[in-house]
C-alpha cells in the first residue's frame, strides 16, 4: 500500500482510539519502502525492494497491558486489532512496573526527510553499484558493497492527546575493495539523508586507495600503541558504552557506572576532559525523530559526558519515578564533540603510531570494566614521524572504551557514521589515543 | 522504521539484549489457523505466471507467516509478553541472468503480480553489471508436499500463565541460592513457510523452535564487584515438551560440578545452580595466564565450532560474496582442492546436516526447494567440502545444491546460510571424568560467553560461563577472568581426545547474524566433551578509573 500522509495517519489513529473500551490506548503506525543493491566479485549479487506498513495498538486495563498489530487498514481490521489487544490485556499478568500512557508532549520537527529521496529507484541503486564497481575494476580490484535506502514515516498517538507524525529518508553505503590476490583490503562507509549529497565513486576511491596501500603488510609485536582511530573505528566501541548508560543497572550495582558501596557514578570524572558527548535530535547532520517510540516521550538535547564527567544517565519512566529523578527518552543519536583537524592532520602530528580504519567483531568480555575484544580490519598502517610508513598485519585488541576515552591525545572533526544496525545515529571524531592495548596478531586480510 | 525495529529486553549485566522483531503482535486464538494451502498455491501461481510473462527465466515465491512469542521476566515480575505475526510474499526472479527480489505485505493477486513484475525490472536494471549470468544447479520439482518439525506439545497451546510461572520459578530459585538479580526469557518461533517455483515445487512447511536463556547476577556492593552466570540451556527445534526434563535427560558434568541437559531442559534446576555459582564467581581465583589443556563441554564448544568451522566453510564467504560484511575465509578453494589441508588432527570429523531431529537447522526443504541432506565437511582432519546453494554448486563441481539457502522472513531475500555443522563423537569409549583423568594442568569450560573472531576466521577469543581448574586429573575450584585466544587451524590440530557418542549433544545459536541487510538464522552444533592441548589463556581482569 502507499505510504500514509499525516492526515491519513491521524484519521486512522483517532479511529482506533475511539474504538477501545480500555482505560488507555497507544497507537503507532510505521511505514517504509526499503530498497537495496548488494554486489560482490564486481557483480550485483542481490537487489530488492520491500514495502511494509504496520499498525500497533496497545491498550491497558489498570496495570494489565496488551498489544496487537495488523497490516490492514480497513475499518473491520482496525476494530479487530483493538479487540485483540483488549483480550490480551485481560489475560496478561499485572505488571507492578507498568507506567500509564504519557501526557501530551510537544514534538518540534527534526529534519529527517529530504525531498530528494524521490530519486531512489532500481536504476538509481544500480547506478550507485556501477560507479563503485567501475572504480574498482579500473584499478584491477574486486569490490563487494551494499547500498540501501529507506523512505517512510512514523506516527505515534495516545489517548492522552499525544500525536506525532514525521517522514524519514536516508541511505547507507559500505564497500570493501580487495586486491585479486587477497593481500590488500580497504573499506569505507557513508550515510546520508540527501541522495544528492552522496557520491558513490568518491567514497569507493577511499576504499580503493586503502586496498592498494595495504598489500605487503608487516607484523608488529602485540602491545600498547598510540593509535589514530578513524571515526568508524571507534564508533562500535562507543555504541557498547552508551548502550550501558542505564541508571537502574548502575544503581543496582551491575554496571561499570556502579559505585563501590552503592549508588552510581553520575558526576564522576571517568574520562579525559577533552571528551564531550551529547544527544540532540535536531542536530543538522544526524537528525532523529523528536520522540522515543516506546514511551512516546519527547527527546531533548542531553549532555552525556561533559569535560570528561558523567553528565547524565538514562532513566526509564519507572526507575525515574522510583528514584525521584526526571525520566529521559532513549537517545536516538550520540554526538561526540571533536575539533577541526582532519584525520590526515592527526596522522601528520603523530610521531609513532597505528592508523586504524575499522574495528570488527567487537564483543563484551567483562561488563565490570566494559572490557571489549575485537580486531582491526581493512586498512591498518604504521605511522612514523607524521607519515604512513607501511601497512601492518591486523591485531586483536582487549580494551575498554572507558580507558580509551581516558587516553585521548587529540580529536579530529566529527562525522556521521553509516551503520544501519547500530542502535544510535552517531557523529564521532577521529581520535588519537595513547596506549591502546593490542593483545595478539591476526593473519586475516 | 527509523532504525531497525528491536525488542529491548533486559539481559546480562551492564546492558540490554536487542532482539530483532519482525512483524505484528497477535492474539493467541489466531495462532492456530494457518493460511489455506490452496490459497497460497493460487497466490504463488499468480506470481510465477506474472514473472514468466514479464520475461523471467526462473521465479520462486515464498509466502510466509512468521509467529513469535517472547516472554521476558525480571526478578519476580513478568516484564513483557509479545506476540508477533508477520505475513507477506517475497518474489525472487532471474531475468537476463541477474536476480531481482520484491516483497510485499499486501497479499492480493494484483499486488503479488505487481511485485513479480517489479522484481523482473530490478533484475534487468542490474543485469548490465553482471559479469557472468547466475547458474542454478538443477532441482527436481517435487509437486505439492509438506513437512513439519516433529513435536508432541505445541508451544502455541500452552497457556502464557504457565510459561510465565515457569520463568518466575527459575528466577526465584536462583535468587534463593545466591543471585541478587535474575532475568529470564522464553523465545518461541513458528515459521509457516510456503515455497513455490517455476521448477514445479509447492512446498508447505511448519517449523518450530524455542529457547529459554537466563542471566543470574550476583552483586557484592561492598567491593563493587558483580558476576553473572547464564543458563546452560541449548535452543532446540522442538515443541514445548523440551521443558519436561526426566532423569534420562540429565548429564553429570565432569567432576560433578553441575548438571547438564540433553534433549530436554530443567530451567529451575539450572537456575538454582546458577545462583550458587554466580555467587562463587565473586571470589573465584583469578586465572594465571599461560598455556593450558582445555576440556570443553558441548555447551561451550558449539560456539567455537560455529565461528571457526561453521562460518569458515560457507562457500559464499570463501568466494567473496560476504567480503563487505561478515568477511571471507581462510579455508580457500586451493586448500580444498589440494585434498590434504589439515584443518584439524586425525580425530576431527565434521558433518553438515539438515536432518538431525531436534536441531535448529532441521527442515524438509531449504528456501530453494532443495531437500535436507547430510554431508562431510572435514574428514579425518582434512577439509573435504563446503556449504553451497543452487547458484554455487557448480563452482565446487557438485551436481546439486547442499540445500543451504534461507531467508529469515518473507521480506528477506534467501541466501547461503549455515546448516547444522557438528563434530563427531570419538570412536573409543570415554566419559568426561575419564577424559579429565590424565590432564595435569587444565581448565574445564562450560557455557557460552564472550566470542570474537576475525573476518577470515583465523584468530579467535572465547570466554565461557563456568571455568574449573583441572589439577593432576581432578576438577577442582572455579577460576575467574578466563578467556582463550587461538588460531583456528592450530586449535583444531591441538584436539587430542573426545568423549564417545553417549556424551554427544547439541548447542546452538538462535540469532546468528549474516548478510546485508542483516538476517538472523538458527543453527545447532553437536559435539562430545573434547580436549585441546596447550591453548593460550589470558586473564581478562581490568581496573578502570
Amino acid at each position: 500500500m502507499k505510504l500514509l500522509d499525516k492526515d491519513e495517519a491521524k484519521r486512522i489513529s483517532d479511529k482506533v482510539m475511539a474504538l477501545t473500551k480500555a482505560d488507555e490506548c497507544r497507537v503507532s503506525i510505521s511505514g517504509a519502502r526499503r530498497g537495496n543493491v548488494r554486489y560482490a566479485r564486481n557483480s550485483v549479487s542481490t537487489a530488492g525492494l520491500v514495502e511494509d506498513t504496520q499498525l500497533s495498538v496497545a491498550v491497558a486495563f489498570g496495570r494489565r497491558q496488551g498489544t496487537a498489530q495488523v497490516n490492514e487498514f480497513d475499518d473491520r481490521s482496525l476494530e479487530k486489532a483493538v479487540r485483540r489487544a483488549e483480550e490480551v490485556a485481560r489475560l496478561a499478568p499485572e505488571n507492578p512496573e507498568f507506567m500509564p500512557a504519557i501526557g501530551k508532549q510537544a514534538f518540534l520537527p527534526t529534519p529527517t526527510y529530504n525531498a530528494n529521496a524521490d530519486a531512489f529507484s532500481p536504476d538509481f541503486r544500480a547506478e550507485m553499484a556501477f560507479q563503485s564497481i567501475d572504480a574498482a575494476r579500473r584499478k584491477g580490484l574486486v569490490a563487494a558493497g551494499f547500498f540501501s535506502d529507506s523512505t517512510g514515516f512514523e506516527c505515534i498517538a495516545n489517548s492522552n492527546g499525544v500525536f506525532g507524525y514525521q517522514e524519514l529518508a536516508s541511505l547507507n553505503f559500505t564497500v570493501t575493495t580487495r586486491t585479486e590476490d587477497g593481500r590488500g583490503s580497504g573499506w569505507v562507509n557513508r550515510a546520508a539523508y540527501d541522495p544528492k549529497s552522496f557520491d558513490a565513486r568518491a567514497a569507493s576511491d577511499i576504499a580503493i586507495e586503502k586496498a592498494l596501500r595495504s598489500v605487503e603488510a608487516k607484523a608488529l609485536e602485540p602491545g600498547r600503541y598510540t593509535v589514530v582511530l578513524e571515526p568508524s573505528a571507534s564508533s562500535d566501541m562507543l555504541n557498547f558504552m552508551f548502550g550501558a548508560f542505564d541508571a537502574r543497572q548502575a544503581d543496582e550495582g551491575r554496571s561499570f557506572l556502579a559505585k563501590k558501596g552503592g549508588g552510581n557514578r553520575l558526576g564522576d570524572r571517568l574520562f579525559d576532559e577533552k571528551v564531550n558527548v551529547w544527544a540532540d535530535p535536531w542536530d543538522a547532520d544526524a537528525p532523529v525523530l523528536p520522540w522515543e517510540q516506546q514511551s512516546m516521550m519527547a527527546r531533548r538535547k542531553t549532555d552525556l559526558i561533559r569535560h570528561g564527567q558523567v553528565a547524565s544517565l538514562d532513566y526509564d519512566r519507572y526507575w525515574a519515578q522510583k528514584t525521584g529523578k526526571p525520566a529521559s527518552a532513549d537517545h536516538g543519536n550520540i554526538i561526540m564533540g571533536g575539533g577541526s583537524k582532519s584525520t590526515e592532520q592527526l596522522i601528520a602530528e603523530t610521531k609513532k603510531g597505528i592508523l586504524v580504519t575499522r574495528m570488527w567483531y567487537i564483543r563484551m568480555v567483562d561488563p565490570q570494566s566494559l572490557l571489549l575484544t575485537g580486531l582491526t580490519r581493512d586498512g591498518t598502517f604504521y605511522i612514523e614521524n607524521g607519515q604512513i610508513r607501511h601497512p601492518i598485519k591486523n591485531f586483536r585488541f582487549n580494551e575498554s572504551p572507558v580507558v580509551m576515552l581516558n587516553n585521548i591525545d587529540d580529536l579530529g572533526k566529527s562525522m556521521l557514521i553509516g551503520d544501519a544496525n547500530s542502535r544510535f545515529r552517531m557523529m564521532i571524531p577521529a581520535m588519537r589515543v595513547r596506549d591502546f592495548n593490542f593483545t595478539s596478531l591476526s593473519d586475516a586480510v | 522504521m527509523e532504525r531497525r525495529t528491536f525488542l529491548k529486553v533486559s539481559a546480562a549485566a551492564g546492558g540490554t539484549l536487542l532482539v530483532p522483531v519482525f512483524g505484528n503482535a497477535i492474539a493467541a486464538e489466531e495462532l492456530m489457523n494457518p493460511m489455506a494451502v490452496q490459497f497460497k498455491k493460487a497466490l504463488a501461481d499468480v506470481a510465477l505466471n506474472a514473472a514468466t510473462k514479464a520475461g523471467a527465466s526462473y521465479c520462486d515465491v515464498r509466502i510466509g507467516r512468521y509467529l513469535n512469542q517472547f516472554i521476558t521476566t525480571r526478578d519476580v515480575n513478568v516484564e513483557n509478553i509479545v506476540n508477533t505475526e508477520s505475513s507477506g510474499v517475497g518474489v525472487r526472479v532471474l531475468a537476463n541472468g541477474a536476480y531481482g527480489f520484491v516483497a510485499t505485505n499486501v497479499m492480493t493477486p494484483d499486488a503479488v503480480a505487481d511485485a513479480a513484475r517489479q522484481a523482473v525490472a530490478i533484475a534487468r536494471a542490474n543485469a548490465r553489471l553482471q559479469s557472468e549470468p547466475v547458474q542454478l544447479a538443477p532441482v527436481k520439482g517435487v509437486g505439492e508436499v509438506a513437512w513439519a518439525t516433529p513435536f508432541t506439545k505445541d508451544w502455541r497451546t500452552v497457556p502464557v500463565k504457565d510459561k510465565a510461572e515457569m520463568l518466575i520459578a527459575a528466577n526465584k530459585a536462583a535468587m534463593a541460592t545466591g543471585a541478587t538479580f535474575m532475568t529470564s526469557m522464553l523465545f518461541q518461533v513458528n515459521q509457516q513457510k510456503y515455497f513455490a517455483s517455476t521448477d514445479g515445487s509447492y512446498i508447505d512447511q511448519d517449523v518450530h523452535r524455542l529457547w529459554s536463556p537466563f542471566t543470574a547476577t550476583a552483586v557484592d556492593k561492598a567491593s563493587g564487584k558483580f558476576r553473572t552466570r547464564d543458563g546452560l540451556s541449548s535452543p532446540a527445534g522442538m515443541g514445548y515438551e523440551f521443558f519436561d526434563a526426566q532423569p534420562r535427560h540429565k548429564v553429570r558434568a565432569a567432576g560433578g560440578v553441575t548438571t547438564l541437559y540433553h534433549g530436554a531442559y530443567d530451567i529451575v534446576e539450572d537456575a538454582r545452580a546458577a545462583g550458587r555459582q554466580a555467587r562463587e564467581k565473586l571470589t573465584a581465583k583469578s586465572v594465571e595466564p599461560g598455556k593450558y589443556d582445555l576440556v570443553l563441554s558441548p555447551e561451550h564448544l558449539f560456539l567455537t565450532i560455529h565461528e571457526s568451522v561453521g562460518h569458515a566453510t560457507e562457500l559464499d564467504r570463501v568466494l567473496g560474496y560476504e567480503a563487505n560484511y561478515a568477511g571471507t575465509s581462510f579455508a580457500t578453494l586451493d586448500k580444498w582442492q589440494s585434498k590434504k589441508f589439515k584443518y584439524g588432527s586425525d580425530i576431527v570429523n565434521f558433518v553438515a546436516d539438515r536432518t538431525t531431529p531436534g536441531s535448529l537447522g532441521a527442515v524438509g526443504y531449504d528456501d530453494e526447494g532443495v531437500p535436507g541432506k547430510r554431508w562431510d565437511i572435514i574428514k579425518d582432519g582434512v577439509l573435504v567440502n563446503y556449504q553451497a546453494t543452487r547458484d554455487q554448486a557448480h563452482i565446487i563441481g557438485e551436481k546439486a545444491s547442499h540445500g543451504c539457502s534461507f531467508a529469515d522472513s518473507w521480506s528477506s531475500v534467501q541466501f547461503q546460510r549455515m546448516p547444522n555443522v557438528s563434530l563427531q563423537a570419538g570412536a573409543k569409549k570415554l566419559t568426561p571424568d575419564e577424559l579429565v583423568k590424565d590432564v595435569k594442568k587444565g581448565i574445564y569450560i562450560l557455557g557460552r560467553g564472550s566470542y570474537s573472531i576475525d573476518q577470515q576466521r583465523y584468530n579467535f577469543q572465547f570466554g565461557g560461563q563456568l571455568f574449573y581448574e583441572i589439577r593432576d586429573g581432578k576438577v577442582t575450584q572455579q577460576l575467574g577472568d578466563v578467556a582463550y585466544q587461538a588460531n583456528t587451524q592450530e586449535f583444531w590440530n591441538a584436539c587430542t581426545a573426545m568423549c564417545d557418542e553417549r556424551d554427544w549433544r547439541m548447542g546452538g545459536s538462535f540469532f546468528d547474524g549474516k548478510g546485508q541487510p542483516s538476517q538472523i538464522s538458527a543453527v545447532s552444533h553437536g559435539s562430545a566433551t573434547t580436549r585441546f592441548n596447550g591453548i593460550n589463556v589470558i586473564n581478562t581482569a581490568r581496573k578502570i578509573a
